[in-house]
């Protein structure tokens, strides 16, 4: 039990990454298959954002050695797990993964913009974003005769 | 009596509370079909998640994530619904019978994989104890900024940003080229009411929105010293000017923003990034390696006590090098956000010109 | 002094808390649109002062105290004003509220009956 408990975040993230799938998969909308491709985004940053946790640590914000910040934050740990783990005196988590994380929200905002774009024209163009009625009018169109050029 | 973690405390308590939560949300965009609802539900799902990641540790992440969740990703889902369609078609179960099977098996196979990561919060993982720990061990050495995010995402890793940097420009002309740069035609001005339903918003809209803007900078500048950053503080602009276009109109903004100043100024900060890595190589170093952005001559005469660490006059580069940088950031992703909205809104208000006509 | 501080913000925090609780049972218990919204945005500002609060007489004078302030006069900027914006925006669409046994029949347009004789 007490595996599964510390071992929790990893199977939400793969349950809702698994949720985000599903959305893909399951709806015709494309609207909808795009906030499920969201939800897959994000639910992998929470995986890295899990795994850079250190217990007892602080965000990755330089304190200084001898502030009574640093004395406080040290007041609650053992100090033998700080002089082990912590650096001058203080524990923080580990930075890299927040770094990637940070970029990959504000790229995937980006690329929803993108698709989101795709779908307005689609529906312009076919006038449904639903996949089966487009792929129904799609091949409406290609039988029927196109300009003679 | 269920055996407990050595590590459960507070922390972990709260964590799983938040992540039962961000479940049942996620759960609940699955069942729905009302587009409307998915959408308020998503930005709720952002905001519990921004929570989560304070939880986490990860002030600069949740900065971003609820801005950029709870504010552009609802703006321009909106959009897009205006646009299409405001409920999705009922599927039938039989159709959702192979994807659940499929997402049960993957799912399983990512959850028994996932037992052999390391437990939450352990500090003696080969990332938190070797990797991560020669970072935070060597920013205040090279660099010598407060916030090692910032550091490693600036200096260390910089031409990683400068991808990104790039891939939300592209992304941003990708739009453009789709929806356009605003409205086709050119737009009327608004009726001149005085004393209408709108007031309140509107009074304290012009109160916000230039605290909004303010923030903004504030978040950019203090990116080095406290959480923040370019990413963010971009973000948070393009949030205020939104906000100006949704009250006032889109006329107003678009004479305030006009749609070239914005794409100028998203190229401008690619160059700026680029361009400081250019200067960096012109003076004898790599691209982007900020020891080398001032030329020997310029660097000996500033006084090292400025910094207030007379043994490390080199972190004056690293810190000009990283405000530029940050800067071309903002530029860059504050006009791309600016962008998009104007492609999605001049989509609305044409079409919505077209339903007047019919 | 300090320790007598920090209980009587945690109470206070506590309390806050459980007037934003009360606000979610409101929005899911009451039956009208302008209804639920009175529920929501009362409570959710109160609320968050209440904890704000507390938060202040935890982190006694500092520099957090100030940004404190500063996100409390934010929330009773920004959270009355989107609660208007809401009510504002179904009535302009032709919500119709509901008051006690009869219901007001259109809201965009001037009545033509007298209050009371109106079918619901």
């Amino acid at each position: 039990m007490s595996f599964i408990l510390s071992h929790f975040n990893y199977i939400a993230v793969a349950t809702l990454m698994m949720a985000g799938l599903f959305i893909v998969f399951s709806s015709g909308n494309l609207i909808k298959r795009m906030i499920g491709l969201a939800i897959f985004q994000t639910s992998t940053g929470l995986l890295y954002i899990s795994l850079a946790k250190v217990s007892g640590g602080t965000a990755a914000i330089a304190v200084e050695p001898a502030s009574a910040e640093a004395r406080d934050l040290a007041s609650r740990l053992d100090p033998a797990y700080v002089a082990q783990h912590g650096i001058d005196g203080v524990v923080y988590s580990n930075p890299l993964p927040h770094v990637l994380i940070l970029t990959a929200i504000v790229v995937g905002v980006a690329t929803l913009a993108v698709g989101l774009a795709i779908a307005v024209r689609v529906r312009e163009a076919f006038g449904s974003v639903e996949a089966d009625e487009i792929e129904v009018l799609s091949r409406i169109e290609s039988t029927q005769p196109g300009p003679q050029t | 009596m269920i055996a407990l973690p050595p590590s459960f405390d507070a922390n972990l308590a709260i964590d799983i509370v938040l992540l039962v939560m961000l479940l049942v949300v996620a759960g609940a965009i699955v069942r729905t079909r009302n587009l409307l609802a998915a959408i308020i539900l998503f930005g709720i799902y952002s905001l519990v998640s921004a929570v989560w990641l304070v939880v986490m540790d990860a002030p600069d992440v949740a900065f971003t994530e609820a801005v950029v969740g709870a504010g552009i990703s609802t703006i321009v889902l909106l959009g897009a619904i205006l646009l299409t369609r405001g409920e999705a078609e009922k599927t039938d179960w039989r159709r959702l019978a192979a994807p659940a099977l499929l997402c049960v098996a993957v799912g399983g196979l990512l959850v028994y994989a996932a037992m052999g990561l390391p437990a939450l919060g352990d500090a003696a993982s080969p990332a938190n104890a070797h990797v991560g720990r020669a970072y935070l061990e060597a920013t205040p050495r090279d660099i010598g900024i407060p916030n090692m995010v910032t550091a490693v995402l600036a200096s260390y890793r910089g031409f990683d940003t400068l991808g990104e940097t790039a891939v939300i420009f592209a992304a941003g002309i990708g739009v453009a080229l789709m929806l356009g740069f605003g409205p086709r035609a050119s737009l009327a001005p608004p009726p001149a009411v005085i004393g209408d339903h709108h007031v309140v918003l509107r009074v304290s809209a012009k109160f916000l929105i230039p605290l909004i803007a303010l923030f903004a900078f504030y978040v950019q500048f203090h990116g080095d010293l406290g959480a923040g950053g370019g990413f963010q503080a971009g973000v948070i602009m393009a949030a205020a000017i939104i906000l100006h276009a949704l009250v006032f109109g889109l006329r107003e903004t678009m004479a305030a923003v006009p749609p070239r100043v914005a794409r100028g100024a998203a190229s401008f900060g690619v160059l700026l990034y680029a361009g400081v890595g250019v200067a960096c190589m012109v003076n004898g170093g790599g691209f982007l390696d900020y020891d080398f952005l001032f030329p020997p001559a310029i660097e000996k005469q500033i006084p090292g006590w400025l910094l207030g660490d007379p043994d490390h006059a080199h972190h004056w580069g690293q810190h000009f090098g990283i405000m530029l940088i940050e800067l071309g950031v903002l530029l860059t992703v504050a006009a791309t956000m600016v962008t998009i909205f104007y492609g999605f809104a001049g989509r609305t208000v044409d079409a919505a010109r077209q339903e007047a006509k019919r | 002094m300090g320790d007598v501080l920090s209980w009587a913000g945690g109470g206070l925090v506590i309390v806050g808390v459980a007037l934003s609780v009360l606000g979610a049972v409101g929005v899911l218990r009451f039956p009208d649109f302008y209804t639920r919204i009175h529920a929501a945005s009362i409570t959710d500002t109160g609320g968050a002062s209440l904890v704000l609060l507390g938060l202040c007489l935890i982190a006694g004078l500092s520099l957090v105290t100030l940004k404190l302030v500063f996100v409390w006069v934010f929330v009773m900027l920004t959270t009355p004003v989107a609660a208007n914006a809401l009510a504002n925006a179904a009535f302009s669409s032709g919500h119709k509220p509901r008051i006690g046994a009869f219901q007001i029949v259109r809201t965009d347009e001037r009545r033509k009956t007298p209050r009371g004789t109106d079918q619901p």
